[in-house]
Parts: C-alpha cells; sequence; structure tokens
C-alpha cells in the first residue's frame, strides 16, 4: 500500500532524500552545542578562561549557523518533497478517474471522491512532511545524544538506556490503547454526522411532523455518547505528559545523586555534568517525537488506503489491440445480451438474453416501467458498460473491438442524469466538438428547440453556466445537452428519459427536427410517456429486463398488453400535464 | 421537477471543502465570546486547571533553582573533602522529589480536566447548533446549501476542537511559563535578563515577519484549494458525462494547471512555516552564547549588586534562558491552529446567532369529547356563508379532556372576551386574497382565493414556476404571507401554534426522505406513540403492507442511507403510511407520483386513494389520473389562479386547461 503511494514521489525524490540528510545535520549540530555549552562552564568559567569562552562561544555560533543553515534546508525540501507528493497524487487521482468506466464511477460516491481528492491528500501530505523532517531526525538525534552521553560518562549515560527502554514500552503501550479507542470514537463521530446530513436534508419532514424536539434529544444522546468516547480516548493520551516528567525527573534526580559522587570522586566535572543534563532531554524528546510520529502515520493510515484504492482500481473498459476507428454506419444489433452490475457473475442479470436488430437512420422508441433496464440497454451501445454474455454491434461490428473513443464520438448519449458546467453556454455546447463554429452550435439549438430560451437570455450564446446549471431549469437544461449531444454529429443518437420536463409540443417539435434534418442518425428515445415514443419508427417495451414487444405503435397496441396498458391509463380520457419548462 | 427557484438554490449544494475563509473580522470578540462559553459550562473547572498549571510550572521552577543549588552548594563544598557527607544532598533531593511527583500530578490533574472541559464546551456546543438547526426557518435551508450547514457541524467544530483541546492550553502554559521564568531570571541576574530580552525581542520581530510571509501564501493556497476543489466536484460530478463527450484529456490539463498552482502556493505557505522552526531554535542557542559570553565577563570580575554573578547563578540562568525559547517557539506554532479555530468559531456563532422560526400562535390543538348535557344545535363545522366570519363553536358542547379520543379542537382563547371557545378540527380551509414572494420585492402569488371544505380534493396544476408548491408551504407556515389571510377551520393560520397547525396537515413530497432505522421506525415517525398495530393499519391503508411483509424482516428492516435498497415506489408507499399513521385531515401531496413510471404508480395511487379518503386533500401533479376526479382544479400561471372547477366544466371553458389537456390528447392523435 504504503510501496503504491510512494511510488508517487517522482520528481520529488531528491527533494525526498535532501530533507532527512539536512535534518541529520541539524541534530549532528544539536548535539555538538550542549558539548560547547559543558565547555564553556568547565574550561571557561571554572577555570577562569575568558579566551576560553570567546573561542568556544565563536564555535557555537559558527555552529548554531551551520544547525540553523540545515534546518532551513530541510524546511525548505521537506515542504517541496511533501507538496509536491501531494501534487503528484492528486494529478494521478484525477487522471485515474478520467480512465475509469461507468462500472468504476459507480462504485464510488462523488462526495467519497472529493474527499479522496481533498482532505485525504491534505492528511497524507502532513504525515508525509512529519516523516520526512522527524522519522530520522528524531532517532539520530536519541542517537547522537545518547553516543555523547556515553562518551562524557558511560556510568551515567546507562540511567538513559534504562529510561528509554522504560518509557518506549509504556509509549507504544499507551499509544495503541489509544489509537484503538480513536478508531471506535471516530467511527462514532462519522454516524453522528451522517445522523445530522440526514436531518438536514429532510428538514421539510422534520418540521411537518413536528419532530424537531424529538430529533434533539436524539441527537443530545448521540453526543453525550461521542463525548464519553472522546473523555474516555483522551485520558489515555493526558498519561503522556506526567509520564514524560516521572522520567525525566527520576532521571534528573538519578544524575544528580550519581553525578554528585563523581564529581566529589573528582571523577566528573560540573561542566559535563551540565551536558548530561542537557542530553537527557534530548533523548525523551526524541522519544516522545516518535511517539507522536506513530500517532500521526497510523491515523493517516486510513487516508493512504482510500487514496490507493482510488489509485488500484483498474478500468473494466479498454480499447482493444488494433482498434477500430471508424463507424461505418448507424446499425445496431444485440445478439443474446446478458447484462449484470454485478461483474461477478453472481449478481441479478438485468438484461436477459436480448436480441434485436436496428436499421441506420431508424427512429426507435423505448418504454418500460421503473426498474426495466432500458438505461442498461442503451449504455451498452456507446460501451458504457460490458456485456455479461452476447454481443452488442454497432456498424456491424462489435463494439469492443472499436477504440472507446471512436466509438463514443459516433454514438451520442444524452444521459438520464445529465450535467452541463459552468461556463458559457458556448463553452458547453463546444463539448461536443470543440471546433463547432457559432453557426453550427446555433443549428444544433434551433434542432433542439434550445435557440427559443437562449435568445431571449440577455446575453445570448455567451450566458454564464452556473455550477451544476442551477440557473437554466430542467427542461432548458435538457434541451441544452440534446444540443451538446447533437454537435457531434452521431452516427447513433441515444436521448435517456432527455425530455422529461419539456413540454410535449416541444417534445414534439423536436422529434420532428430529428426526423427532417438528420434522417440518417439512428435515433434511440427512452420515454415516460408515451406520447414521445409512440411516433417512432418502431418501439420496444421492455419489461424487467426482457423485450416484451418490438414493433410499430399500431402492432404493439395490438398485441401487447404492456403497452396498450401504459397508453390507455395515459392517454385514454388521461393524460400527461405539460411542464412548460419555461 | 422542484418548483421553485430556490428549491434549485438548494439543490446546488455541495459539500465545501475550502477550509476556513482566512479573513476574520474581529478575532478579539470571537475569542472572547468562545472563552464566555467555555467558562459559562466549566468555570470551575477552568479555575482548578489554572491553578494545577501555575503549580506545576513553580515545581519546574523550582526544580532548575535545585539545579543551580546542586552545584554550587552540594558539590562544591564537598569536593576536596576527606569525607564527604552527603546526608545533606540526600535530604534535598528527597524533598525535590516531593516538589516533583507534587508538579507531576498538577499536570495530571489539569490535563485530565482539559479533557472535560473542551469535550464538554463541544458537546454542548454540537447539541446547541443542532437544536438551534432545528429551530430554523425552512428558508435557510432553502438559502443556504446544506454542504455548508454541514460543514459547521463537521469541519468547524473539528478545527474547534484542535483549538480548545490543544491550542488554548498550550498557550495558557506557555504565557504562564514566560512569565514565572523571567521572574526567575530577573532574580538571578537583570543584566542577562536584559540580554535575553533583547533577543526574545528580535525574535518575535522575525517570527512577525515570517508569519506575515506565511499568511499570505496560506491564504493563497487556501483560494486555490477553493477554486481546485470547486472544479474536482463539478468534474466528477459529471464524470459520465465527461466519459460520454471523450472530454478526459481536456479535463486533465486543466486540472493541471490548477492542480500547478495549488502546488507553488503550498510548497511556499509550508517553507515558512518550516523554516520558522529552526529560525527560533537556532536563535534560542545564540542568546545562550550572549548569555554566556556576557555571564563568564561578570563572573570573572566578580561584580557587586547586580552585577554579582556566580558560577552555580549562572548554569542556573542559562537553563531558564533555554527554557523561556520553548514557550516563545511554541506560541508561534499554535498561532496558525489559532485562526483557524476562531474562523470555524465565526461560522458557528454566525449559525447559533441565526434568528429562529418564530411562533407568536396561541391557539391549540387538543383532545376533546362530547359534552353530555350539550342541549344546542351541533353548529361547530357547520358554516353557512364562506364569505363571512367563521362561526365560534357554541360554548359547552365540546369539552377539554386529556383523554385520548381521536376528536381534536382548537382551543381558541378569545383575548377581548375573555372566554375560550373549542372549534372542531375538521379541514376547511381558506385563502382570501393572499400575496407572497420570497423575496419581499418579488412576487410570486398573486391574490390568491382558495376555498377547500372538509374532505374536498383541490388539485392544483400549471406550470413549473407557477407557485404550486408555494401554495402548500404557506399552508404549513414553512414561509409567511405577505398579504391577505389564509383560515383553518375558520382560524387565521397566524393566531395557531405552528407545531399544532402542522400536526394537522399531513404532507408527501416527491422527494422521499426515509431515516435510517427500521421500516417500522420510519412508520411510526408520523405519530411516535403508535402500537405496532397501528403501523401495520397504517401500512395497509398505504397498501405498502404487502411488499413489507414479503422483505425478509419485514417491518423491522434496517433502511440505509436514505432507504437505497428499496424502490422509488416502495419508498414512496412508506412515506405514504407515514402521513397516514398520523391521521391528519388535510393532506398535501405534492407531486407524490411524479417520479414514478405509470405502472408503479398504479399501486401506489391505490395507497394515496385509501388515505385521501375523507381528508381535504391538496393535490399538485401533473399526471392527469390524479387530478381529473377532483372536487376543484386550480390552473395557476404565473403565481395566479387562472381557471378553476371541476374537470368537466374546465374542458367545456376550452380555455388553458383545454389547452393543456388537449395539447397531450393532440399529440397522440397524430402518431
Amino acid at each position: 500500500m504504503y510501496k503504491k503511494l510512494l511510488s508517487n514521489v517522482k520528481e520529488y525524490k531528491a527533494a525526498s532524500i535532501a530533507t532527512p540528510v539536512w535534518m541529520i545535520f541539524e541534530v549532528i549540530f544539536e548535539v555538538l552545542i550542549p558539548m560547547c555549552m559543558g565547555s564553556i562552564v568547565d574550561d571557561g568559567v571554572r577555570k577562569s578562561n575568558m579566551q576560553h569562552i570567546y573561542v568556544m562561544g565563536a564555535v557555537m555560533v559558527c555552529l548554531a549557523l551551520l544547525g540553523w543553515f540545515s534546518g532551513v534546508m530541510g524546511g525548505i525540501y521537506g515542504a517541496k518533497a511533501a507538496t509536491g507528493l501531494a501534487r503528484n497524487l492528486r494529478k494521478a487521482m484525477f487522471e485515474k478517474i478520467q480512465t475509469y468506466s461507468f462500472m468504476n464511477i459507480d462504485k464510488f460516491s462523488t462526495a467519497g471522491l472529493v474527499t479522496r481528492l481533498t482532505t485525504d491528500v491534505t492528511n497524507v501530505q502532513n504525515a508525509y512532511q512529519m516523516v520526512l523532517r522527524m522519522c530520522f531526525r528524531a532517532p539520530f538525534s536519541l542517537i547522537f545524544a545518547m553516543i555523547a552521553a556515553f562518551l562524557i560518562k558511560p556510568e551515567i549515560a546507562s540511567v538513559y538506556l534504562i529510561a528509554v527502554f522504560i518509557l518506549s514500552v509504556v509509549l507504544i503501550f499507551l499509544v495503541r490503547a489509544a489509537m484503538k479507542c480513536f478508531k471506535e470514537v471516530f467511527k462514532k463521530y462519522d454516524d453522528l454526522n451522517a445522523a445530522v446530513q440526514e436531518n438536514v436534508s429532510a428538514i421539510r419532514v422534520v418540521k411537518a411532523n413536528v419532530r424537531e424536539e424529538y430529533e434533539t434529544d436524539r441527537l443530545r444522546k448521540a453526543a453525550e455518547n461521542i463525548y464519553k468516547l472522546f473523555v474516555k480516548a483522551e485520558s489515555k493520551v493526558v498519561i503522556n505528559a506526567p509520564l514524560m516528567q516521572v522520567t525525566v525527573y527520576s532521571c534528573i534526580l538519578a544524575i544528580s545523586w550519581l553525578g554528585a559522587h563523581m564529581i566529589v570522586a573528582e571523577e566528573l566535572q560540573t561542566g559535563e555534568l551540565m551536558s548530561l543534563l542537557a542530553y537527557c532531554m534530548n533523548i525523551l524528546m526524541s522519544l516522545m517525537l516518535m511517539s507522536f510520529i506513530f500517532v500521526m502515520v497510523s491515523m493517516s493510515t486510513a487516508s493512504v488506503e482510500r487514496i490507493v484504492e482510488v489509485l488500484d482500481e483498474e478500468t473494466d473498459i479498454k480499447d482493444p489491440e488494433n482498434p477500430v476507428q471508424t463507424v461505418s454506419d448507424g446499425r445496431i444489433a444485440f445478439e443474446k445480451v446478458d447484462f449484470s452490475y454485478d461483474r461477478s457473475g453472481s449478481g441479478i442479470p438485468v438484461l436477459k438474453d436480448v436480441s434485436l436488430s436496428i436499421n441506420s437512420g431508424e427512429m426507435i422508441g423505448i418504454i418500460g416501467a421503473t426498474g426495466s433496464a432500458k438505461s442498461s440497454l442503451v449504455s451498452l451501445i456507446s460501451r458504457l458498460y460490458d456485456v455479461t454474455d452476447g454481443r452488442v454491434k454497432v456498424g456491424g461490428r462489435d463494439v469492443r473491438e472499436y477504440s472507446v473513443a471512436a466509438l463514443r464520438d459516433q454514438v451520442s448519449v444524452v444521459l438520464q442524469k445529465n450535467v452541463i458546467f459552468s461556463g458559457t453556454i458556448l463553452d458547453n455546447l463546444r463539448w461536443g466538438d470543440p471546433d463547432a463554429t457559432e453557426e453550427e452550435c446555433k443549428r444544433a439549438c434551433r434542432l433542439a428547440c434550445a435557440d427559443e430560451f437562449i435568445e431571449r437570455f440577455p446575453d445570448k450564446y455567451e450566458t454564464m453556466i452556473e455550477q451544476g446549471g442551477t440557473n437554466v431549469s430542467g427542461g432548458q437544461k435538457q434541451r441544452l445537452c440534446i444540443a451538446r449531444a447533437l454537435l457531434k454529429k452521431p452516427k447513433i443518437l441515444i436521448l435517456d428519459d432527455s425530455t422529461s420536463a419539456v413540454d410535449t409540443a416541444t417534445d414534439a417539435k423536436i422529434r420532428k427536427a430529428f426526423r427532417e434534418e438528420i434522417p440518417g442518425t439512428t435515433k434511440i428515445i427512452i420515454a415516460q410517456r408515451v406520447s414521445s415514443v409512440m411516433d417512432a419508427d418502431r418501439i420496444i417495451v421492455l419489461d424487467e429486463g426482457r423485450i416484451s414487444g418490438f414493433g410499430t405503435h399500431e402492432e404493439l397496441l395490438e398485441s401487447n398488453m404492456i403497452y396498450r396498458e401504459v397508453y390507455e391509463s395515459q392517454t385514454g380520457g388521461n393524460g400527461d400535464f405539460d411542464e412548460k419548462g419555461d | 421537477m422542484a418548483e421553485e427557484k430556490v428549491k434549485e438554490i438548494k439543490m446546488g449544494g455541495r459539500q465545501r471543502n475550502m477550509g476556513p475563509k482566512p479573513k476574520l473580522d474581529n478575532p478579539g470578540k470571537i475569542f472572547m465570546r468562545l472563552m464566555a462559553r467555555v467558562l459559562s459550562g466549566y468555570a470551575f473547572h477552568v479555575i482548578v486547571a489554572v491553578v494545577c498549571i501555575v503549580i506545576s510550572i513553580m515545581c519546574s521552577i523550582k526544580g532548575i533553582f535545585f539545579l543551580q543549588s546542586l552545584i554550587d552548594d552540594f558539590i562544591t563544598p564537598l569536593i576536596g573533602a576527606e569525607n564527604p557527607d552527603f546526608s545533606l544532598l540526600r535530604h534535598e533531593i528527597l524533598s525535590i522529589a516531593v516538589v516533583y511527583v507534587v508538579g507531576i500530578v498538577a499536570v495530571y490533574i489539569q490535563s485530565k480536566i482539559m479533557v472535560y472541559v473542551s469535550q464538554g464546551t463541544l458537546k454542548n456546543l454540537r447539541i446547541e447548533i443542532f437544536e438551534k438547526m432545528e429551530k430554523l426557518p425552512i428558508s435557510y435551508f432553502d438559502t443556504h446549501s446544506h454542504g455548508d450547514i454541514m460543514s459547521v457541524y463537521t469541519n468547524d467544530i473539528d478545527t474547534l476542537r484542535q483549538m480548545i483541546s490543544q491550542s488554548l492550553p498550550q498557550l495558557l502554559n506557555s504565557g504562564i511559563t514566560i512569565v514565572s521564568t523571567l521572574i526567575s531570571m530577573i532574580i538571578l541576574s537583570p543584566v542577562l535578563t536584559g540580554v535575553s530580552l533583547l533577543m526574545v525581542g528580535v525574535q518575535i520581530f522575525i517570527t512577525g515577519k515570517v508569519a506575515g510571509g506565511s499568511s499570505r501564501y496560506f491564504i493563497e493556497q487556501q483560494k486555490q484549494l477553493g477554486s481546485l476543489n470547486g472544479f474536482i466536484e463539478e468534474m466528477v460530478e459529471g464524470q459520465k458525462v465527461v466519459k460520454v463527450f471523450n472530454h478526459e484529456q481536456i479535463n486533465i490539463d486543466k486540472f493541471n494547471e490548477l492542480n500547478d498552482s495549488l502546488f507553488g502556493s503550498a510548497k511556499k505557505a509550508n517553507q515558512y512555516v518550516n523554516v520558522l522552526g529552526p529560525i527560533n531554535a537556532q536563535l534560542g542557542n545564540l542568546s545562550y552564547v550572549l548569555c554566556a559570553i556576557v555571564g563568564g565577563i561578570l563572573v570573572f570580575n566578580g561584580g557587586t549588586g547586580i552585577l554579582a554573578l556566580s558560577v552555580g547563578d549562572l548554569a542556573s540562568f542559562l537553563t531558564f534562558n533555554k527554557s523561556v525559547n520553548m514557550p516563545i517557539n511554541q506560541i508561534s506554532q499554535q498561532f496558525n491552529a489559532i485562526v483557524m479555530g476562531l474562523a470555524g468559531a465565526e461560522r458557528i456563532f454566525k449559525l447559533l446567532d441565526e434568528i429562529p422560526e418564530t411562533d407568536e400562535g396561541y391557539v391549540t390543538l387538543v383532545n376533546v369529547k362530547r359534552n353530555p348535557e350539550f342541549r344546542g344545535e351541533a353548529t361547530c363545522t357547520e358554516r353557512t356563508d364562506e364569505h363571512a366570519a367563521p362561526l365560534i363553536a357554541s360554548e359547552g358542547e365540546w369539552l377539554e379532556t386529556e383523554e385520548k379520543t381521536g376528536i381534536w379542537a382548537w382551543k381558541h382563547f378569545h383575548k377581548a372576551e375573555g372566554i375560550t371557545s373549542y372549534v372542531k378540527l375538521t379541514g376547511d380551509v381558506v385563502f382570501d386574497g393572499v400575496d407572497f414572494g420570497y423575496v419581499p420585492e418579488k412576487t410570486v402569488l398573486h391574490d390568491i382565493k382558495l376555498y377547500a371544505k372538509p374532505g374536498q380534493k383541490i388539485a392544483l396544476v400549471g406550470t413549473t414556476g407557477a407557485g404550486k408548491t408555494t401554495i402548500t408551504n404557506l399552508l404549513n407556515r414553512f414561509y409567511d404571507i405577505q398579504d391577505g389571510k389564509i383560515r383553518y377551520d375558520g382560524i387565521n393560520i397566524n393566531k395557531i401554534k405552528k407545531d399544532d397547525l402542522r400536526r394537522s396537515l399531513g404532507i408527501v413530497l416527491q422527494d422521499v426522505h426515509l431515516f435510517s432505522g427500521t421500516i417500522r421506525d420510519n412508520i411510526r415517525y408520523g405519530k411516535l406513540d403508535a402500537t405496532d398495530e397501528e403501523v401495520e393499519a397504517a401500512a395497509k391503508l398505504a397498501n405498502a403492507d404487502g411488499f413489507i411483509r414479503r422483505l425478509p424482516d419485514g417491518y423491522d428492516t434496517v433502511i440505509k442511507s436514505d432507504g437505497g435498497s428499496l424502490s422509488q415506489g416502495q419508498r414512496q408507499l412508506i412515506a405514504i403510511a407515514r402521513t397516514a399513521i398520523a391521521d391528519p385531515p388535510v393532506l398535501i401531496l405534492d407531486e407524490a407520483t411524479s417520479s414514478i413510471d405509470t405502472r408503479t404508480e398504479k399501486l401506489v395511487q391505490a395507497g394515496m386513494d385509501g388515505l385521501m379518503k375523507g381528508r381535504t386533500t391538496f393535490v399538485i401533479a401533473h399526471r392527469l389520473s390524479t387530478v381529473r376526479n377532483s372536487d376543484c382544479i386550480m390552473v395557476l400561471d404565473g403565481g395566479r389562479i387562472i381557471e378553476r372547477g371541476t374537470h368537466d366544466e374546465l374542458i367545456k371553458e376550452k380555455g388553458r386547461y383545454y389547452t393543456l389537456y388537449t395539447g397531450a390528447k393532440s399529440e397522440a392523435a397524430g402518431a
């Protein structure tokens, strides 16, 4: 997992290596400085040697400057390496997501992917910087300080060894216990936030049922629970500080006692004792830092896991070798197609044994209940998903023989859950064809009956669309999406319930334009409204993943029970009110 | 399709991940307010914690003094002695051990108390924010994106947690350490203290400079992070469209551009922060050298008065010098955390300061039973003339009771006459000349007149944005009207307590929201004290009993994340059962079947019909089958009722309704 993560360091490898190296230098200077301090006191102050104080002072200033330089360099490279890794991770993830098939996209939620690209990457960035700067520094600092202490007086230094050993055992134990608690807390914490989220989105239900107090009571209980868990977890953490102090103070007292004896026995000088005391702090601080790094790295593990999950996800739809680049015509054929969203094969089949053949230029309607697999059926044509069994042919060839890009250029789909992007209307239209002239864009809009409302905007085709298309109505959005798809000049055009918010008259006008203006394009129209499909050349009636009928309106009315039922419920003295979208 | 623009604004709501806005209007005020909040709940705790901090710092200072005396008083005199007597030293070490123990205990108590203080404050804040949120008017949720509201609850509380539990104690600790250490230093040697302070001044100056530079890049980083997040959100949301249009490469190029500029500023910002640590540390070392040199000169020259200094004093001073540097370093490192925490607190307080939904209603809904001694005529629900003032229930016909009689009445206290009347709840609704706009400048409903007698079915039809949903939003007072009157059983709804008004209305919306929990819990949401039998009866009425029983766990099936595992139709049926169990006399069905296909709708329709029986019902729909048999159909256009009547009347009128209706027909015929 970490290997995968670190493979993204790439051009920041040099910085990643330089950082710990500079940090180690900093440590060396940091260790040397207390030695000078000791020497200043022992050989300078005690021996009334002002000269020595100056010399050692100068040495110390040099060391401090060098230490400062190393620290700064370490900091600069560390920041570069960590933010660079973050940059590469975001890039790698985003590029990976671009290769995802629909199947892959379905696996992740939008919010989930956004969190992975932002919060999780930031967590990893911080942890990586911490590791680069401290992971070598802390142990080295510990080792150097230990060596220095041993050089001065092995007998006293061994006191540190014992302290380090005891403290590290206790720390490991403590950190593990705390981590366990925190994991539990954060899970509950997520649940709490989920409950709040639920409340925010269902606020109308809450208020309509006068359940404000009831919900508040529920939350109060949950918050109390979280409080208890947090207190439990943090209580483990707060043992850290006193524990540290116990160790430090014990060491100081032990060294004072031992040191006093040695000084009196003239085995040790007072300055040396002071240096030893300074190292004591160094050693224990490093240990503390190491436990902190451990916590930080374990906390970021979850983020790393989530990131690697995105990077490891392999797209299941790939170009074949020697892909076909052109689609000859708009013929479509399904041959004994089975399809399931679950790749493992054990999933519930969505489409069962579907065979049909559509001629180039035909207009085909598809109708059926929700869950009858209308969308699934058409999504196989532009290879948004791959069949589980059987074959889908476009232009006489299996769709898997084409290059995916070429296929999708020729098979234009207007998705049911469609999105337009922030930018001008023209920008959006040119998604279909980046080189389209304004005239071409206008023509596409005319076909999609979008020109009428666009012309009424003050900025016309330069009107800015807000993120999520919030400043156009549902019907307008749908027509823009149709125009965008038309600009591809596709051989096959698929509208997946794309006129549901457009009123019946406009809907009919769009279909008429299709029939007259792009007769060579195969048109497939999925709709809830019978009126949207009844004038098609042929209509497919889907029922629970099977084709229940395929024929003209009259034929189906005659022979297909489901079709007749739907037709009568919608038109037999009933009908459908239009939403005049604008 | 959402009916109002406000709804669309809401739908544009997305998770905001931009982090804190770097600008703070009044950090001091926010800080004081936050402190007041912490103190209000935990004043005693905080005092104890402060006392503990002081004790622990005193103890550690005592420890440093010990090191001084160790060399001068206990070791130096013994050097060269024939039989060195260590008993004094032993005694001193033991007594200092006691001091240390006291210090350690103080540290422990303080940190433990701070856990309670910080977590307790956060708990109270969480509850308070939620409570506040529940009290906010619907307009707040319509005008603020849900992502932003959630962000207050999650991101902002999280940064506050960091600040309260870590930065604040650290700050307090550092502050006290600096002050007490300074005092000790002055006692030891005022001259050297001067030298030290000079270096501290330099340190603060440099820190300020560097922090200024870093905050500039931090602000830039936040801004770029914001735009990158916006881009990611938009593109990931539209990923399928990206695929369909082979737009991947263009996306990657644009992403790289944003990503690289974020990298640039993030790198700079982090470098500034990283550089600060070594600078401060080495300035501390320089300060040490300076003090050693100056101190050394003082020791040799054997000055008197404030210049007097012994070797031991110098040793202690140098230790103090080091320990005054550490807290300064810490403060500078906590700086960013505190700014971010305060920014979070600002947003939290902003939410807490929002004006809650007000309720000046005083007419309440109570259970009543028939007064057996009442001999008069039952006039309470009969009204002679729709336009005339409603008749007040004859006194004495109904008696208020604690019993659950299932008969409800509005308890209306008339201030002028000083009498209380009871009006039986029947579900008679009148709109009289109602004007309304979501913003005062833009009226969306004009002069709406509407009468619904108990048990009638009123249909509202019209185009998107005609104001259909708005009318229902006014009836349950999600929004308040600007002009005109709405009467419920003859009472102006402004006089009715909102809770009771809403209790008397049942709403089924197009978007079904179910809560995590069992199906039983969800149905019971409409009536919390409902028995299992009542739950099942409601489900039967809504035609939901059948499918629920076929689920593996029946009524105890757990619904996760807004009912994902159930079909749209099934979820709608549960929502209908939820409304049925509340048994309200007035129903609002807002596009309840629009997103369901015709075949599934049949199933739901049966449930709806069962529910509508005997209730005043407002139906918003664009399917004729739902509308046709209404007692009265209102055709809305541009916020006005342009036609009204029964289906047959409206067809005869050959107006808008006729066009809408036959438009679909002729379209069908044209095939």
